[in-house]
């Protein structure tokens, strides 16, 4: 298997450089995630203005682990910020679905912008929780800030 | 970093190098190409290179020996055991009750019946935390055998300790932990130095009247570290308390002699030395098993059984209910065939030489920091080690497309990686399979890491 399809420039790239670390205030929920097989974990905070159809107003996120997980991260931050929320939310739903395509997908390129530097992640399987981590408690938070 | 050589080891760019020279006969050895020619997925390619297994610590690969008695176990004498009178089921308890009997002499256990097998070493170490929990709370107890009823040996409660250290695997930290959740008493821990080794000075502090038992790794699966265990023994002896070993990094790569250690329990599994997955082992001093009430009820663990209470089995078949896995145990005895014919000192002694290698060319590494001990000595051939800014995943993932497969993470022992200050560590760990060749190619895959992430 080729490594550069799953080490992509950008992917490295936001690993050395990541955009929006920290945990910033305000926020309205915050998930903290591991993945039990490898230690990595996260703690995401999401900021959403509160309207009728509300925005993603920042994502803010500490976390260690691998280049994948942490990419990832950066890359989400960079995304769905300034997003309303159900526009993050159909991007969310595009990068899970590239993520689990196992080489297979078709990824969305302006959809998914950077985040298609992903796709290759599918094709490795013990890698695609890496790719997960930061998505998953982006959801996680957003789905308790709703509470 | 290398220990002084034995006579008739050579050297080649200063190091001592294993495998390829007939020791003399002070020192076991064995030839290595022969012993890889036993093991068939030696050959595989991983992504168009020369496969280098550096991952035996997880599992070990399985010689064809131990793959053929389990094939002819299963085309020419599979039954159950211990139940039919007809041919095949004498035949399948005969190889079952061979098997136990082969590794109850591999580890100098003084009879066979002070073997039992279990799933893995994670439940042998169950079996033993239920032991105290049942004898507590009276299950087993009541209807067992009167005259041990209630060992007070095995009943925990407030005030009593268990003491274990923090280089355990989960395996044997979160059994105690539950137990002690259970019964009220209270889990203690040897703490560790920063070379790697358990920080003995408490040992006065942490076995003292209280302490019920003692479990620690003989070695350590993520750090490598052997350790000592006669002062902890003595200790433990003085005020009474019982000491359990897990053997699961010993048994399979060093002489493991439990009259000589004298403990009162050991474990070990089985796919780390050769043989298939599915198969542990507890060893116990007979007296012990005999006083332990059961842990699982069921099927060929009875004596008699009314609809109101019943009556145990003699151990090891007390603490073996249901349908052990029969042809696992034989695989385990083709194993332990295996290893003895080529020697446990000889094995021994070709990691610890690889181990002195590895140390070496790891050493040289930019950026390399080992999680453990740095020499050669008191140390197995599992070497833990963290890159500068780069993650474990990530080094493992590399080396995978170089061909060398290596383990990442937290080793399944996450108290470790704390205390050394890393979230994980990426763990080299070698076998009798294993040759400098494959440690080269584990140091230049290293490179590649470092070019990737630079």
């Amino acid at each position: 298997m080729q490594l550069d399809t799953l080490y992509q420039e950008i992917i490295l790239d936001h690993y050395k450089r990541p955009k929006g670390r920290g945990l910033r205030e305000p926020y309205d929920a915050e998930a903290h995630h591991v993945n039990p097989t490898c230690g990595d974990e996260i703690t995401l905070r999401v900021r959403l203005d509160g309207g009728a159809d509300p925005r993603v107003v920042d994502v803010s996120y500490e976390g260690m682990g691998c280049s994948i997980s942490q990419a990832a991260a950066s890359v989400l931050h960079e995304l769905l910020r300034d997003k309303s929320l159900a526009e993050a939310l159909t991007v969310h739903d595009a990068y899970t679905e590239m993520i689990g395509s196992r080489g297979q997908g078709q990824p969305d390129g302006e959809l998914l912008e950077d985040a298609v530097a992903f796709a290759g992640v599918s094709k490795y399987p013990g890698r695609v929780k890496c790719a997960l981590l930061p998505w998953m408690a982006f959801k996680d938070a957003v789905a308790r800030a709703a509470d | 970093m290398v220990t002084t050589p034995a006579p008739g080891v050579a050297r080649a760019a200063g190091r001592a190098v294993p495998g390829r020279n007939r020791p003399s006969h002070d020192m076991p050895g064995f030839d290595l190409a022969k012993i890889r020619e036993d093991f068939p997925i030696l050959t595989r390619q991983i992504n168009g290179r020369p496969m280098a297994y550096l991952d035996s610590a997880n599992t070990s690969q399985k010689p064809r020996q131990v793959l053929d008695v389990m094939r002819e176990h299963y085309e020419r004498h599979n039954a159950n055991v211990a139940r039919a009178v007809h041919t095949l089921g004498t035949e399948a308890t005969q190889a079952y009750d061979a098997a136990r009997a082969k590794v109850a002499a591999f580890i100098a256990a003084s009879r066979p019946d002070e073997v039992v097998f279990t799933k893995n070493a994670s439940e042998a170490i169950n079996l033993v935390a239920y032991a105290f929990s049942n004898a507590t709370t009276g299950g087993g107890a009541l209807s067992g055998a009167p005259s041990h009823a209630m060992d007070d040996r095995f009943r925990l409660g407030p005030g009593d300790e268990v003491v274990i250290s923090e280089m355990e695997h989960h395996s044997n930290i979160v059994p105690w932990q539950l137990l002690c959740e259970r019964t009220g008493a209270t889990l203690r821990w040897f703490g560790l130095t920063d070379e790697g080794r358990i920080d003995w000075s408490q040992l006065d502090d942490l076995v003292n009247e209280r302490t019920k038992i003692v479990s620690y790794v003989l070695v350590s699966n993520i750090l490598g570290t052997v350790n000592p265990t006669k002062a902890l023994v003595e200790r433990a002896r003085q005020v009474g308390a019982l000491v359990m070993l897990d053997c699961s990094q010993a048994v399979p790569h060093m002489p493991v002699d439990v009259a000589e250690l004298d403990v009162d329990f050991i474990c070990f599994t089985g796919h780390k030395m050769c043989g298939p997955t599915g198969i542990g082992v507890l060893w116990g001093r007979h007296e012990l098993l005999r006083a332990m009430p059961p842990f699982l009820g069921g099927g060929s663990m009875i004596e008699t059984v009314t609809m109101q209470k019943s009556t145990f089995a003699a151990p090891p078949e007390k603490f073996e209910a249901g349908t052990p896995p029969i042809a696992q145990a034989v695989g385990l005895g083709a194993a332990v065939d295996y290893l003895s014919s080529v020697e446990m000192e000889a094995i021994r002694w070709h990691e610890k030489l690889l181990t002195a290698y590895a140390l070496d060319a790891l050493e040289t590494v930019p950026g390399l920091r080992i999680i453990g001990p740095r020499v050669p000595i008191g140390r197995s051939g599992t070497i833990s080690f963290v890159m500068d800014g780069i993650h474990p995943h990530d080094v493992g993932q590399v080396l995978d497309a170089e061909g060398v497969e290596v383990r990442v993470g937290h080793h399944c022992a996450r108290p470790t990686c704390l205390r050394y200050g890393v979230p994980a560590t990426t763990r080299a760990s070698f076998y009798l399979y294993n040759t400098t060749e494959e440690v080269d190619a584990l140091a230049q895959g290293l490179e590649r890491v470092r070019k990737v992430f630079a």
